[in-house]
């Protein structure tokens, strides 16, 4: 199987607060072939983004695909509370990171 | 239905974020039927609810207000004000209430304004906690009415129905406090009898302005116009266009899950909507529906204090010192602790380790060849945080770790003074969802003549 960065697949990666209590990663793809192709094949599960994460399945609230923009979108439990004590990102905005470095399958 | 269509103005995705005068002048030239803004938001965390204070700066909200209000009185519109001051507490009110008091006199206006307070005390939410019509918005803890007592301010988000009572009041202004982002742009068009899943889902994106356009922006105008089956968006910027694409992927932002968005009495339903290009710059949207929800709920919102801190910033260059940084600095809190008697958070950022994302970073063992330290301290009070920062600054600062051949200094310190006392600390404490009999109930509207 072919593999494709995901920074070269994906127009946008990001990570934000969903509310003070949960993170939210989105994903929207260029091209709506590569995202049909990673839906169908259900790429994106619970389970990649534990792993990515360190986390464990039980803080990856949910997983959906958002046809009308080619997106995936994973929210996940924060491991701290928006602004309390120890939280180093209020917004949430700097959370995407590991989805940077992700290989996706791709068809030709 | 008075019109078949509705045209809702939306400035900037905050009030005070600002927007180019020459956008907002294309969207009056427009005649629209409502300016609405929305000034809120729980992002910039907990402190701004707990300490009664705006995210925003008071000129740049005046700025922006100044040019609202004109515009609508000019057109003899109303103008929405949606979760005044960041918080729509009562003290964001009164503080936003003084800036359209004082463009009034300034300007010699004469208006009725409508102000709906949002605030809920605390022995109300304690009433409903005993009849169990509280519950977490997960992954929210469940409240105790300890916590309850232990907090600072309470808010709820007002749905639209205390808006429309206060529109029937006639006000040219209504400013509200803590209030559902959506409601200042839908609930007049909602009271017309326009679709209630059109008007949500349409306040839903021009809460956040050009955000939703590409190129986006927080601080540009867009037009919406409402019709009985959809709605449309225009960028009042030539240099931004709303498409489908653009346009739906709006609906992922902030949010947990883009089909089912829950608000005040009900969920905005998108499985079935459609995004379809007009044209080059417009996008239509239709088939959202509003599914009305049995209790009605509001969402509260309330914070509790935590302590008063104090930060040292530094910087550390030493490869010696680097290598050995996680014993180092747990060596440094040990002391720092054992020496005051101190056991109170003392927290170390490491920047170039893990100072971002912390337990979520999965490269844990690599290390730049810079780190950026904050040493931060939470305690009981100011001064005691002062001191414990200050012991914990000096401690690192001349600790004698093995190898080290840089014995006259561990830290770059980037600022004199070096520590820096930073006030009062809050943290959510109730982010929960409370039934009501009456949608209207808590939220008092105040009808005031200003200028005279």
């Amino acid at each position: 199987m072919i593999e494709a960065p995901l920074t070269d697949i994906a127009a946008v990666i990001r990570s934000k607060n969903a509310g003070p209590y949960e993170l939210t990663l989105d994903i929207m793809f260029r091209d709506e072939k590569h995202y049909r192709f990673l839906k169908q094949i259900n790429y994106f599960t619970r389970e990649l983004f534990a792993g990515l994460y360190g986390i464990s399945v039980e803080n990856i609230l949910k997983v959906v695909y958002f046809d009308p923009a080619s997106a995936v979108k994973c929210t996940l439990v924060r491991p701290l509370v928006s602004g309390s004590i120890g939280d180093s990102d209020v917004y949430g905005a700097q959370q995407h990171a590991p989805l940077l470095f992700l290989k996706a399958p791709v068809t030709d | 239905m008075k019109n078949d269509s509705f045209k809702v103005l939306s400035p900037t995705a905050i009030l005070g974020y600002g927007f180019p005068e020459r956008s907002f002048v294309r969207g009056i030239e427009k005649r629209p039927d409502l300016i609405a803004v929305d000034a809120g938001s729980t992002d910039p965390g907990p402190y701004y609810l707990g300490a009664g204070k705006s995210f925003t700066s008071r000129s740049a909200v005046k700025r922006d207000l100044e040019l609202m209000l004109g515009a609508a009185l000019e057109l003899s519109i109303p103008c929405i004000i949606g979760t005044a001051g960041g918080c729509g507490a009562r003290e964001h009110v009164a503080w936003t209430e003084a800036i359209i008091q004082e463009i009034a006199r300034e300007k010699g206006y004469r208006f009725k304004m409508a102000v709906i307070y949002a605030d809920v005390a605390k022995a109300e939410v304690l009433r409903a906690l005993q009849q169990g019509r509280v519950s977490p918005l997960h992954p929210a803890p469940h409240i105790t009415a300890e916590d309850v007592e232990n907090s600072v301010r309470i808010v709820a988000q007002m749905g639209a129905e205390p808006v429309f009572k206060a529109m029937e009041l006639g006000p040219q202004i209504v400013l509200c406090g803590r209030c559902y982002d959506p409601v200042p742009f839908a609930a007049p068009a909602i009271m017309q009898g326009f679709d209630p899943g059109l008007a949500y889902h349409l306040g839903k994106i021009l809460e956040c302005a050009a955000i939703a356009a590409t190129p986006g922006s927080g601080r540009d105008c867009v037009m919406g116009t409402l019709y009985p089956d959809s709605f449309e968006l225009e960028s009042l910027n030539e240099e931004r266009k709303f498409t489908p694409t653009s346009t739906a992927a709006h609906t992922l932002y902030e949010k947990s899950d883009p089909f089912h968005l829950p608000g005040p009495g009900g969920t905005l339903d998108l499985s079935a909507t459609r995004f379809e290009a007009l044209d080059e710059r417009r996008t239509r949207v239709s088939g959202t529906r509003f599914i009305p929800a049995d209790p009605y709920t509001v969402k509260l919102e309330g914070v509790r204090r935590s302590g008063f801190r104090a930060i040292s910033i530094g910087g550390i260059r030493d490869p010696i010192l680097i290598g050995q940084i996680d014993s180092v600095l747990t060596e440094v809190k040990d002391q720092t602790r054992e020496a005051l008697g101190f056991t109170d958070p003392i927290l170390f950022h490491v920047y170039g380790k893990d100072g971002v994302m912390g337990k979520l970073e999965p490269e844990k063992n690599r290390l730049a060849h810079e780190l950026g330290l904050v040493i931060e301290v939470i305690a009981g009070d100011q001064e005691q945080a002062n001191a414990v920062c200050s012991y914990a600054r000096s401690t690192l600062l001349h600790y004698g770790y093995p190898g080290r051949i840089s014995t006259a200094g561990n830290l770059a310190l980037l600022y004199s003074p070096s520590d820096i006392p930073c006030g009062d600390v809050f943290e959510f404490s109730i982010y929960h969802l409370m039934e009501v009999a009456d949608p209207e109930a808590l939220f008092p509207i105040e009808i005031s003549e200003v200028g005279l």
